[in-house]
């Protein structure tokens, strides 16, 4: 038997990482892979910055080894930059933060924290990762296909995204993306709820995990949506059906064979449908991330545990009935705006009370500085900005001017990316240990942080300046409009930023990889945490928990009275 | 006032400052709950480092209530916000449309990529269109065979504007989706194909301002531009009489306007 146990851990082959139907093998599949995409998305990112800020000038080094069908004398077209932007969008939401989020650390940590040896159905586990790693794929291979990538933004409105080239991969990639995820969520709800450890009520779960549930939900309600609209889209392209199809359309002079009779406002209102709910999926896992750090860093239980999951559990709710605030000005009947201008205000409610309760749970803790907890920390206010900045755009009136404009992309990337993202990150430092038994490095963490943080706020804070003085969104040419000229100056420190913060995550890369091997070694429970993933073995072996698991207590039992240490594991009985 | 610079450019209707008032008042509350945020989480931060022989202190769930105050403030906010601003303005700008008897009415139908502005001329009635009759020196396809038609005036991506007078606009598009912007006025409204939005706008000064597209419309989308010039209403007279003859043929075709 520990011959065995010692042979296949010596014999860790491509099959064994690839195939392996361990959840925690494939967490660590998804993270990997996720971050690797992220690094492409944001290299597409960093060509478009070029464009920014000196609109028509060659991009250096690239510029020489791209085609002139994509940059002619290493100018890049304007197609070229539509299928940039439109590919920089899909990929970090699609394939870089909710994979890493919900895949990545949903899959690890989710099966541990509730004592469960693996998730429900391990083989769709792997199908589901499968998925998500050839639709991904597909979607960075469209570059090099026939009609090149798709140019219609990562929302895809028809009629653009039906006359343009490219659009078909983005489609089939997508349709893999979300039967990927639906796969996922299924498997997320069923372990939640049948795979915990005897005692894991649900009063006990760590919030981590119902972030998570809340995830499931959203995902599992509201792709469905969105995949049947992309087959209609597909349907549009090659079948030459008309579901978002008018009648009498002229295309650069030439009447259109379509025979209409379709409404393109039916794909915004489907595709939101999905998209708001996705936004939600973007944060609650990187929220449930920051309630471990700030509960194990403060060393004291969560403020407000009930507060914080009912209202996750009634974003989850609410997140279906918000999606038309991104149709405002879209045609869409003024009087359904008023509908949704409410129901946007309400959602804010909740988001305002989670927040409020992480900074409460500072109150009275013993704040330990740690990487990780840099990291959740800096989540509060970034994500304080990116919702405040939510308000005009939520709100119908101001919208008209704003919408459209840079400050919804300063908006909505400072919840994503100094919010999510950096929360995101903060796991990585947090649960590598758990990961591989070693740690990552103190210093180059902290270097990481500070350095991205500053960055990130340089790249997206000159957008809300730009939006303000009305620069629209998704121009090739930013200096084209008037209205945009004085502006532009911003571009440029954006793009400086932009190439910094590229800089930035040289060191964590470096820290990620070899902390694999030479990081310092840490114990089972390094950062003396009391939820259950930190009771078993770091790395946990196949089925997870060595001994078997009773859980007693809730999940935050840190400063207990009368104990004799600091933090009062779940699965640790008082006798009286 | 400088017409463009790093705020809010030059308003230029009569709801514009109406869309400022709010974009400043929320802009003005934003910053000062971030700054007392920032504050509190500064104060917490430094007082509850950690400090040798000092414990954390447990709350034991005191005090949650008491932590939802500011959250019932913002609400407070918000529900005021709504009901005093944002649904009686927003029923002003986009549900209350002027009776087109007494506004002033042009017709703006895109296309990839720019803007074929289309006046009834002097009998008011705008001539019907066929996607057939659509040719490089008809882009939207007016069916001259319609009386209505025949003193219409199409002008690619130039919008002219009788001041002080309300106007309507009925937007639609030929092709794909674009976005009507014009900074000066707040004005912004998607174009759709197959679908007639009426907008409308009273221009409050003189002068020439600027149409962008604001939403991604394919390869050009960043040079759909076009301009607005509001003229006292004499001019905008004399302006449509020297445009009246045969302007739909002679007028500038879109292919050649950017």
């Amino acid at each position: 038997m520990a011959h065995e146990h010692q042979d296949s851990q010596t014999r860790k082959s491509f099959y064994h990482y690839f195939f392996s139907t361990d959840h925690k093998v494939i967490g660590l599949l998804y993270i990997v892979t996720a971050l690797v995409f992220l690094l492409c998305g944001f290299m597409l990112m960093l060509v478009m910055r070029w464009q920014l800020a000196f609109p028509g000038s060659p991009i250096p080094f690239l510029g020489r080894i791209l085609s002139p069908s994509l940059a002619p004398n290493g100018v890049m077209t304007p197609d070229f930059y539509n299928a940039l932007g439109a590919m920089h969008g899909t990929i970090m939401v699609f394939l870089g933060i909710v994979p890493l989020g919900v895949g990545g650390f949903g899959n690890y940590v989710l099966p541990l924290q509730i004592g469960a040896e693996d998730m429900a159905f391990p083989r769709l586990n792997l199908a589901s990762y499968w998925f998500f790693l050839l639709g991904g794929l597909l979607m960075l291979s469209s570059f090099i296909l026939p009609g090149g990538a798709a140019q219609s933004g990562w929302t895809s409105y028809p009629p653009l995204s039906i006359i343009n080239p490219g659009q078909t991969v983005w489609l089939v990639a997508m349709v893999m993306l979300i039967t990927s995820s639906l796969l996922g969520a299924i498997n997320f709800l069923v372990t939640s709820f049948n795979l915990r450890a005897q005692g894991m009520k649900l009063s006990r779960l760590p919030i981590f995990v119902w972030a998570q549930i809340v995830t499931a939900f959203l995902l599992l309600l509201a792709f469905p949506p969105l995949e049947a609209a992309s087959v209609l889209q597909l349907m549009d392209r090659i079948a030459h059906t008309s579901f978002y199809l008018p009648q009498g359309l002229v295309i650069l002079g030439m009447r259109h064979i379509a025979s209409g009779g379709g409404q393109p406002l039916l794909w915004q209102h489907l595709f939101w449908f999905l998209a708001h709910p996705e936004v939600y999926v973007l944060l609650l896992p990187a929220m449930g991330i920051v309630s471990e750090i700030i509960a194990n860093n403060t060393r004291k239980p969560i403020h407000g545990y009930n507060v914080i999951v009912g209202s996750m559990i009634a974003i989850g709710i609410l997140a279906f009935v918000v999606w038309a605030h991104h149709m405002f000005i879209s045609g869409m009947s003024a009087v359904l705006s008023d509908f949704f201008l409410v129901t946007t205000m309400i959602i804010s409610v909740p988001s305002v009370a989670i927040l409020t309760s992480f900074v409460f749970s500072l109150r009275g803790g013993s704040i330990r500085f740690t990487t990780p907890m840099l990291f959740a920390l800096a989540f509060l206010p970034m994500f304080g900005i990116g919702g405040l900045t939510g308000l005009p755009l939520g709100l119908t009136v101001t919208d008209i001017y704003l919408h459209d404009t840079y400050y919804i992309i300063g908006h909505f990337h400072y919840i994503v990316v100094p919010g999510s993202l950096l929360a995101l990150m903060g796991g990585v430092y947090y649960w590598f240990p758990k990961w591989f038994g070693r740690k990552m490095d103190d210093t180059l963490g902290k270097w990481h942080f500070w350095t991205s943080l500053i960055c990130m706020n340089g790249v997206f804070f000159p957008m809300f300046i730009q939006g303000l003085a009305g620069q629209d969104r998704r121009y090739y040419d930013p200096m084209a409009a008037l209205h945009s000229v004085p502006t532009q100056p911003l571009h440029v420190v954006s793009s400086a930023f932009a190439g910094l913060l590229f800089l930035a995550q040289l060191p964590f890369i470096y820290n990620f990889f070899h902390s694999i091997s030479h990081g310092e070694k840490a114990d089972d429970n390094p950062w003396q945490a009391t939820t259950l993933d930190w009771a078993c073995p770091s790395p946990p072996p196949h089925g997870n928990f060595t001994k078997p698991i009773r859980v007693y207590h809730g999940p935050y039992e840190y400063s207990p009275a009368g104990h004799k240490t600091d933090w009062l594991p779940q699965n640790e009985e008082v006798l009286a | 006032m400088k017409q463009y610079g790093w705020g809010l450019p030059l308003s230029a209707s009569s709801y514009a400052g109406s869309i400022d008032f709010g974009i400043y008042l929320i802009h003005a509350v934003m910053i000062l709950i971030f700054v007392i945020w920032g504050i509190f989480f500064t104060y917490l931060l430094i007082k509850y480092r950690k400090k040798t022989g000092v414990s954390a202190q447990r709350d034991e769930g005191h005090g949650v209530v008491k932590s939802l105050i500011p959250d019932i403030i913002v609400m407070v906010f918000e529900i005021v916000l709504i009901a005093v601003y944002a649904i009686p303005v927003w029923s002003k700008i986009k549900i209350d449309t002027p009776p087109s008897g007494k506004a002033n009415m042009v017709a703006i139908e895109a296309q990839q990529w720019s803007w074929n502005i289309h006046y009834p001329g002097p009998d008011g009635k705008f001539g019907k269109t066929d996607p057939k009759y659509v040719h490089f020196s008809n882009p939207i396809g007016l069916d001259y065979k319609d009386p209505a038609a025949k003193d219409d005036i199409v002008i690619a991506n130039e919008l002219h504007l009788p001041v002080g007078k309300p106007t309507i606009i009925e937007l639609t598009s030929m092709d794909v989706i674009h976005s009507l912007f014009i900074p000066e006025f707040r004005l912004k409204q998607d174009a759709v194909p197959g679908m007639k939005i009426p907008v409308w706008v009273t221009p409050t000064k003189i002068g020439t301002f600027e149409i962008s597209c604001a939403q991604l419309c394919g390869m050009a989308h960043s040079f759909m531009r076009g301009r607005v010039i509001v003229q006292s209403q004499a001019d905008y007279d004399a302006w449509l009489k020297s445009e009246a003859p045969k302007s739909a043929a002679a007028s500038v075709p879109a292919s050649e306007a950017f």
